[in-house]
């Protein structure tokens, strides 16, 4: 079939489904909903893949479809077109999307199902999708960032989605202006470039990319490439501008599997790839990338082993699995990146459905210590999440263990990497495990918690059939990027991954191929580590469930500093938020009322004064007017006289 | 006499209406009247060449000879769509007063036509005395508007709507009547033709406010400062929007603040341009001051209507701080922010009349979880409030974008405090969104004795022509910038020396294609 029209069906395929649903806002109905939505993004879905078909089918080089529907905004020099593009890195995002995104809709089915509002939160639902591919597709910077605030819009609308609840609602707002900030360096980031280089198109961006680093810091390179990566720590939750994903779990959890782990918060990572030539040639901001994901994956790691309602846990998690996607696009692994936002895509997906399957199982209930036990009420949502478990906390030949060993090896062997990065890495991938291993421990394992009214109940087909198919994704995607230190020991498996993307990534200036026994020594150390740790964390809260309590209360202000999430929150309302709305305050009320507005009717005062004074002269009376002129020609001749 | 008639129409509209004998239809009368004139500016397009710099389907007759005071009107690419934000906006308000305006009905569809008259004027007069009668024209039924239907504090705040504008017209005034004695000096025939004024060569050294440039800009620049309203003579906007009934807040936000930003394009740069680029510096710290204060402000405010007319100040900020970016962009995307803001503010003070009508309270406090029972206004308002905080697709982040862009090109220091107008009108649309229809229903939303009724069908053709505005200015933005185009890029190289001429219908501008760099 004809490219465009191809193109056309996968963009606008879920922009229909919305339109329908939006329609039909008031209709009760999920199965009708849900139905029209599925086939919406599964229509998508078949689309991509015919795409991704043809794209196989081209030569390596030159590999790309690229589709312009007309020219959206231009004046003078500045033309962006409604221009879209499927390539090696975008065709993953696309398969991705549509692919993960058709399993959550229809997953959504059974979650949603006695919802009253249910059409609307389908509609929403295929927006979301819509926007997420014109992010992923957009030819330019400037039409991925209208599916970049697209995408930030339709996450508002989702995580409002239950509005009549105040904090529900405030926490979609808090994570719209949080991603609002990032937004604005965006913006700043594309004006920079577009002043520098004269387009936003990626590929003539990443022609014109010098062919020498940048060392300065003020370049307009490193300063570029700066604003975009904020624009990407707001997107992608990274330090500092993280907090809006934790509270983002007031939305449905379908939601929070699409949108806050599998989709949205890896734009930030899809777009520095998209860019890699250019970022590759600011090698400050890669430093500051890679040090702000290293540091954000053991942060927010710290925080998961804490939290006690389910979807938090794995929110953190989310945060801290995104920052080693940043560690790895900071030390020039853009493939590495890529490949762990796919497999943490199955992984992470898989496990908020199956925390949403629980929750759903437990009558909403989200707090694991009433948990306990469930294996025996859920079996398929507990074996699907025993895998994604599993690959997450790196065991050997599951997805995360590829995609996240890869990610270490870089960031100790590459020239931009440090043995300081990959040992924040192997912190991170401990502290991973042990708090994956509690979360299991405390939802599936060990003692039932759960309160006598509560019956736990495993969910529908049209629930666990999509935790299946995750379930395989989690186990089995980690092969199409087996690395030649494994692989020559299978048969030589060759490495697809690395092979499909080859054209599209930056080499690292002073590569050096890594040698096999510093590989080994590396994947051994973090899969001990975290083997360790997860036996720890097995022994602690399914075999003695008081050595935490006490380990907690003898710490206790370590652990109520890191139980209260540092505090961050308070600090930014305290520092930041409570003083610009009593600036704000202040300002309208001393400026505006008090003194502008004094100053006009003082001025306006003065004219009226000056007025009356005027009309009391003029009283119509003749003796007095006699005497003015009197007065006035003594002054007259006094002052002739004097000269 | 397109023009003329585009211009008169609504005042013989408004003599209709005073003699229409039966009260019960002059609703229907003037909302088929109005559309009538909408379909008249329509024809502009007809005869509009999107690709000439000059003056287009010009009229000029002498008017007073001995001061060369003239007839004179004529439209460009820069007035071209202001016309039609102001016909476009006019039935629409028409018909979003239905209900709203109980007393005086013909008083006040008379005050509408006329107001129309002065607005149209002021865009497409030629000649400074022209001009200026137009100007001050509109000043009238405005005043009568927000004194007869207005609010609680009508009277104060039509006070200071007087005040302020009187205080800047009259300089306006005094410089305009000193600059007719320079074209007689120059030519020896006093003129007040806005191109003779641009040929004028008006001395200007930089380094001291008394040169005689700088005096005239000033004189001038502080009018339309006040018009805009620019920080920090903002402080009668406020009170009158928050006096006036809705249609007159729409009209004022939708049309009269263009007035302003318009006067900058059309008399200010031009005229001035040594000046202009002298003190381009404090115009754009005068937008970027509005923009944040204005968002600060209206953040805190505790009644809906303040907050967008607090708002306003905001968006008008960054229509300065683009017009005085002087390039392409921030011109380009000025130009198009004032027809941006027109939809979506006007829109805004629309839903918000539509609200008060119901509930008879602005106050956010007492909303709540509106969304649960007005979920069609919710929608509207939603989309709207996209708008105006400038989201992709909507017709806002066009010209925001390319203002932001402009003014990076000019100064990044002004953009990078700018850009945070980007962050703060989404907190203060989006906190006033969420305390007004999400969260537990307040005081006025589940007051059983009022149960509200959603939009009936007048109100929703009321704002699906705004709606559409929106996404098609937003999604395809050179359907209209290719008209002004040309107009804007002569604006833009040849600032320094501006020579509107008159294109003669079927002659080809030629001069001007050369004079382009």
């Amino acid at each position: 079939m004809n490219h465009s029209l191809l193109m056309a069906i996968l963009i606008l395929a879920p922009f229909v489904g919305f339109l329908i649903n939006g329609a039909r806002y008031k209709k009760h109905s999920g199965n009708v909903a849900g139905s029209i939505a599925t086939v919406a993004v599964a229509i998508s879905f078949i689309s991509a893949i015919l795409l991704v078909v043809d794209l196989i089918s081209m030569p390596a080089e030159g590999r790309r479809i690229a589709v312009s529907f007309f020219e959206w905004m231009a004046i003078d020099k500045f033309k962006v077109n409604a221009g879209f593009v499927v390539d090696q890195i975008s065709a993953i995002m696309i398969l991705v999307i549509t692919g993960v995104g058709t399993l959550i809709h229809l997953f959504s089915i059974g979650y949603m199902h006695h919802d009253k509002g249910v059409a609307k939160y389908f509609a929403y639902l295929n927006l979301f999708i819509f926007n997420m591919l014109l992010l992923v597709l957009g030819d330019s910077l400037l039409v991925m960032f209208v599916g970049w605030e697209g995408v930030g819009l339709c996450s508002y609308l989702l995580i409002g989605f239950w509005f009549t609840d105040k904090e529900k609602a405030a926490a979609g707002m808090k994570a719209f202006i949080t991603n609002r900030i990032g937004d604005a360096a965006f913006l700043l980031g594309m004006f920079v470039l577009f002043i520098t280089f004269g387009t936003l198109n990626f590929s003539e961006l990443n022609a014109l990319a010098p062919t020498v680093a940048e060392s300065t810091w003020l370049g307009a390179l490193t300063l570029g490439t700066l604003f975009l990566f904020i624009g990407a720590t707001g997107k992608s939750a990274q330090i500092p501008l993280y907090v809006w994903l934790p509270d983002a779990m007031a939305g449905p959890t379908p939601v929070s599997a699409l949108i806050h782990a599998a989709t949205m918060v890896t734009a930030g990572v899809y777009m520095i790839v998209r860019l890699n030539p250019l970022f590759i040639m600011a090698p400050n901001t890669m430093m500051v990338i890679a040090i702000i994901g290293a540091a954000t994956a053991v942060f927010a790691a710290t925080i998961g082993i804490t939290q006690n309602d389910i979807k938090k846990v794995l929110a953190y998690s989310t945060v801290s699995q995104l920052g080693y996607m940043f560690l790895a696009v900071g030390v020039g692994a853009f493939g590495a990146a890529m490949f762990h936002l796919m497999t943490h895509a199955f992984f992470k997906a898989l496990m908020f459905l199956g925390s949403g399957s629980v929750i759903h199982g437990m009558h909403e209930e989200q707090d694991i210590r009433k948990m306990g036990g469930l294996k025996k009420y859920m079996p398929i949502t507990h074996i699907t999440f025993v895998m994604g478990w599993l690959a997450i906390i790196g065991t050997p030949l599951f997805s995360g263990f590829f995609s996240k060993d890869e990610i270490l090896a870089y960031a100790f062997h590459s020239p931009m990497g440090s043995p300081i990065l990959w040992a924040a890495g192997v912190v991170g991938a401990t502290l991973t495990a042990f708090y994956m291993t509690r979360l299991m421990a405390l939802t599936f394992w060990g003692k039932s918690r759960v309160s006598p009214d509560v019956h736990p109940h495993e969910s529908s087909a049209i629930m666990t059939i999509p935790l299946i198919i995750l379930a395989i994704l989690s186990v089995f995607a980690g092969w199409i990027g087996v690395p030649h230190v494994i692989g020559e020991h299978l048969g030589h498996m060759p490495n697809f991954w690395e092979h499909w993307l080859h054209p599209m990534i930056s080499p690292i200036p002073g590569w050096t191929a890594i040698d096999h026994t510093t590989e080994w020594v590396l994947m051994g150390c973090s899969v001990g580590l975290a083997t360790v740790s997860a036996i720890v964390a097995y022994q602690f809260y399914v075999k003695s469930p008081e050595t935490p309590k006490k380990i907690a209360e003898s710490i206790k202000p370590v652990y109520n500093l890191v139980n209260n999430k540092y505090f961050v929150d308070e600090a930014y309302f305290g520092g930041i938020i409570n003083p610009l709305i009593n600036l704000s305050k202040n300002t309208w009320y001393y400026i505006d009322v008090n003194f502008i507005d004094k100053m006009t009717f003082w001025a306006g005062d003065l004219v009226r004064g000056m007025g009356s004074f005027v009309r009391s002269v003029q009283t119509g009376n003749m003796q007095q007017y006699a005497m003015y002129i009197g007065i006035g020609v003594v002054v007259a001749l006094s002052f002739v006289i004097m000269r | 006499m397109i023009l003329s008639s585009i211009v008169f129409l609504p005042l013989l509209f408004a003599l209709l209406i005073a003699i229409w004998p039966k009260a019960n239809t002059i609703r229907h009368l003037a909302l088929g009247l109005s559309l009538i004139e909408f379909l008249v500016s329509l024809s502009i397009f007809k005869h509009f060449d999107a690709s000439a710099t000059g003056l287009q389907l010009v009229e000029k007759f002498m008017w007073i000879e001995r001061f060369g005071i003239q007839y004179f009107m004529g439209i460009d690419g820069i007035s071209l769509w202001l016309v039609l934000l102001t016909t476009f906006l006019t039935p629409i308000i028409i018909l979003a007063s239905w209900t709203s305006i109980t007393e005086r009905i013909k008083g006040f569809h008379v005050c509408m036509f006329i107001l129309q008259t002065a607005m149209l004027g002021t865009f497409l007069a030629m000649d400074a005395i022209f001009f200026y009668v137009f100007w001050e024209l509109s000043l009238v039924p405005m005043y009568f508007m927000v004194g007869i239907w207005g609010g609680a504090r009508r009277i104060y705040a039509t006070v200071k709507f007087f005040i302020y504008t009187m205080a800047g017209s009259v300089l306006m005034l005094v410089a305009i009547i000193y600059m007719m004695y320079l074209t007689q000096e120059a030519t020896g025939q006093m003129s007040a033709s806005l191109l003779d004024f641009y040929k004028l060569q008006i001395p200007f050294v930089g380094g001291t406010f008394f040169s005689l440039q700088t005096l005239l800009f000033f004189a001038f620049a502080l009018a339309f400062a006040i018009k805009v309203p620019a920080f920090p003579v903002h402080t009668w906007l406020p009170d009158a929007h928050v006096e006036a009934p809705t249609p007159g807040s729409v009209i004022l936000a939708g049309v009269m603040l263009k007035m302003g930003t318009y006067g900058f394009m059309r008399w200010v740069i031009p005229l001035f341009p040594e000046a202009s680029e002298y003190w381009a510096w404090l115009f754009m710290l005068i937008g970027t001051v509005g923009i944040i204060y204005g968002a600060l402000v209206a953040m805190v405010q505790p009644d809906v209507k303040k907050l967008v007319a607090y708002s306003s100040v905001s968006h008008m900020g960054y229509i300065l701080l683009g017009l005085f970016a002087f390039n392409a962009y921030g011109m380009g995307g000025g130009l198009y922010q004032m027809l941006n803001h027109g939809i979506s503010t006007g829109a805004l003070f629309i839903l918000i009349g539509m609200i008060y009508e119901r509930t008879h309270s602005r106050e956010i406090s007492k909303y709540g979880g509106l969304a649960g029972v007005l979920p069609i206004f919710t929608i509207f308002f939603f989309i709207i409030t996209l708008s105006s905080i400038a989201v992709p697709m909507t017709n806002g982040f066009v010209g925001e974008f390319f203002i932001l862009l402009g003014t990076y090109q000019a100064n990044p220091v002004f953009a990078y405090f700018a850009v945070s107008g980007v962050v703060l009108g989404a907190v203060y649309m989006l906190w006033m969104f969420k305390r007004v229809f999400f969260g537990e229903q307040g005081e006025l939303v589940k007051d059983e004795h009022h149960p509200l009724h959603d939009l009936n069908a007048r109100e929703i053709a009321v704002l699906v022509p705004m709606v559409i505005m929106v996404f098609w200015m937003g999604l395809f933005p050179n359907h209209f910038l290719n008209y002004s185009k040309a107009s804007i890029d002569y604006l833009v190289n040849n600032r320094s020396n501006y020579n509107l001429t008159i294109v003669q219908p079927g002659a080809v501008d030629v001069t001007h294609a050369q004079g382009e760099n």
